[in-house]
């Protein structure tokens, strides 16, 4: 396990921010680590960086526990902290050279360079940091996070407040480093996770409330199984309960219907209703639960 | 420790900062002692630079603070401490890199004043005529009592992540310590005794020691420890997050 996180807690005064978390990120995978605002996301991540020390629980990075004091630990980490703090008033090129020396990089010119092709801002390498766009400065904050080749990323709210093309890029940068490296990478974006991630710890008011992969967690929840139908006309509605295995309807009108269901035979038990009855189906699609909708429901759950 | 100071030095010198500082100082300096009439060298018979020794400190207590009031205190608000504190470098040295950073400028702001020693050294009858070991010990007080006030200054912004009150903490704590003790040993109810140890707690009573042209261990010792002292409780204080 590149990340092993157990029993971890923590309290500022007597408020828990997190309470007996435990999960493990394993070596090469993408964790997204979801939650609302609050949840506890950050101060975990504090605690695994070493910026906060834990109240009771341990952290291993690589079988080795995180401690002050471990440098070797620390060097073995990158980390991107929420709103991505930098040091506006200095040019790219030379924030990563004072980096690279805080890192004791060797060959520091060639590893900034491929850095920064890496991230794509060796166009920008000569300007302010201040000057730049929330996208570019974003790429800045994660080539200081990859410039000394760590093999576990933490990333803190990757992608909050870039636009839609910002988002896609990053993304594309995450998926493309986590092909070699271990990340966690906060977020309250469902899409995000889905797009990037092997596997979701989902964690509310300093619990964790669902821990697998996004299929595992909406299987889990035991939910009804619905289809959206449109048929060709207007059906009436006591009729529908003619259709195999049907359990409940939703009128959506304009002849759009969801019904419920036995999970297995729904859909061909539609297609023969809409055959006996001489309708045409227009359209028909299974509802699948959403991330946004497991992530409401587990984390509705508790509060 | 090494890319710390060179990334602070790099700051005070791509902004304005240290231009503007150490403009000031001078400018400050330059009218005190040549041209306003009350202190002007050149109202008063003797070649000497004294009036320079008694000025600075003054403009110090504003000066140093204003200068230092960023060093933690920026990067507090920028967050930028947090992703620092979790570099493989260890606080102490953070602490230390800054303030190297600090006295290094507090050297060179202090290296064009030699120009008005210069001045002096002419303007004696015959030229020369001026006591240049007294001012090398005045110059050697001079960094010490700035180099406290830096010390002073870099505490007072690792307690904050709100420069003005960074800068405000910082200028009381150089008065009190350049003057309170000197004042309160002057209160009537410590004359019995006490007013010889209370004075010897201030800066001010140390720095004229070493104006004297002695050069005193323990006014060495005296200052050193209490820039020991300072950058001790800034190390607790950057390492205490909050």
């Amino acid at each position: 396990m590149a990340i092993e996180v157990s029993n971890l807690s923590k309290h500022f005064g007597s408020q828990v921010a997190v309470n007996d978390v435990s999960f493990q990120v394993g070596k090469g995978e993408i964790l997204g680590f979801l939650g609302p605002n609050g949840a506890g996301k950050t101060t975990t991540m504090r605690m695994i960086t070493g910026y906060l020390s834990s109240d009771t629980g341990e952290i291993t990075i690589n079988g080795t526990q995180v401690s002050e004091e471990n440098h070797n630990i620390r060097a073995s980490i990158g980390y991107l902290p929420e709103n991505n703090p930098l040091y506006l008033d200095m040019y790219v090129r030379e924030y990563l050279s004072y980096v690279a020396r805080i890192y004791k990089i060797k060959h520091p010119k060639d590893r900034i360079k491929e850095v920064l092709g890496m991230t794509g801002l060796t166009s920008e390498s000569h300007k302010l940091i201040r000057s730049l766009s929330k996208g570019y400065r974003q790429r800045v904050g994660l080539a200081q996070a990859i410039l000394h080749d760590p093999e576990v990323l933490i990333l803190d709210e990757p992608t909050s407040g870039l636009d839609p093309n910002q988002l896609v890029e990053i993304r594309q940068l995450i998926r493309t480093l986590g092909k070699e490296k271990t990340i966690l990478l906060s977020t309250h974006i469902m899409q995000e996770v889905q797009a990037l991630c092997d596997r979701v710890v989902i964690i509310n008011n300093g619990l964790i409330v669902g821990d697998g992969n996004i299929q595992m967690l909406s299987d889990n929840l035991h939910n009804k199984y619905s289809v959206n139908v449109t048929f060709s006309r207007s059906v009436v509605d006591q009729t529908l309960s003619g259709i195999k295995g049907y359990e409940t309807h939703e009128s959506l009108g304009g002849n759009r219907y969801i019904i419920t269901g036995t999970k297995d035979t729904l859909n061909e038990s539609i297609f023969d209703f809409a055959i006996s009855k001489n309708l045409k189906i227009l359209e028909m699609s299974t509802n699948r639960d959403s991330v946004e909708n497991i992530f409401q429901q587990l984390t509705n759950k508790i509060s | 420790m090494r890319a710390i100071y060179l990334r602070e030095l790099g700051s005070y010198f791509s902004s304005m900062i240290a231009y503007i500082t150490v403009g000031l100082l001078l400018a400050v300096l330059g009218l005190v002692l040549w041209v306003f009439p009350d202190f002007s060298l050149l109202q008063t018979p003797f070649a000497s630079i004294n009036a320079l020794f008694e000025i600075a400190p003054m403009i110090f207590i504003f000066l140093i603070p204003a200068f230092t009031m960023r060093t933690f205190a920026e990067e507090r608000q920028a967050a930028t401490l947090e992703i620092l504190l979790t570099r493989p470098i260890s606080p102490w040295k953070i602490v230390f890199g800054k303030y190297l950073a600090t006295i290094t400028w507090l050297f060179i702001a202090l290296l064009p004043t030699i120009i008005y020693v210069i001045s002096i050294y002419q303007l004696g009858s015959p030229p020369g005529n001026i006591d240049l070991g007294q001012i090398a010990a005045s110059y050697l007080g001079l960094f010490f009592l700035g180099a406290v006030f830096c010390a002073v200054g870099v505490f007072a912004s690792s307690l904050t992540a709100n420069q003005i009150v960074a800068f405000v903490m910082a200028v009381f704590l150089c008065f009190l310590l350049y003057y309170g003790f000197y004042f309160m040993s002057k209160m009537a109810s410590f004359t019995s005794g006490l007013d010889g140890i209370i004075e010897s707690l201030g800066i001010d009573y140390h720095y004229h020691s070493i104006s004297r042209g002695v050069i005193d261990t323990r006014d060495l010792m005296y200052f050193i420890c209490l820039i020991g002292l300072c950058l001790t409780w800034t190390w607790v204080s950057i390492k205490k997050r909050n």
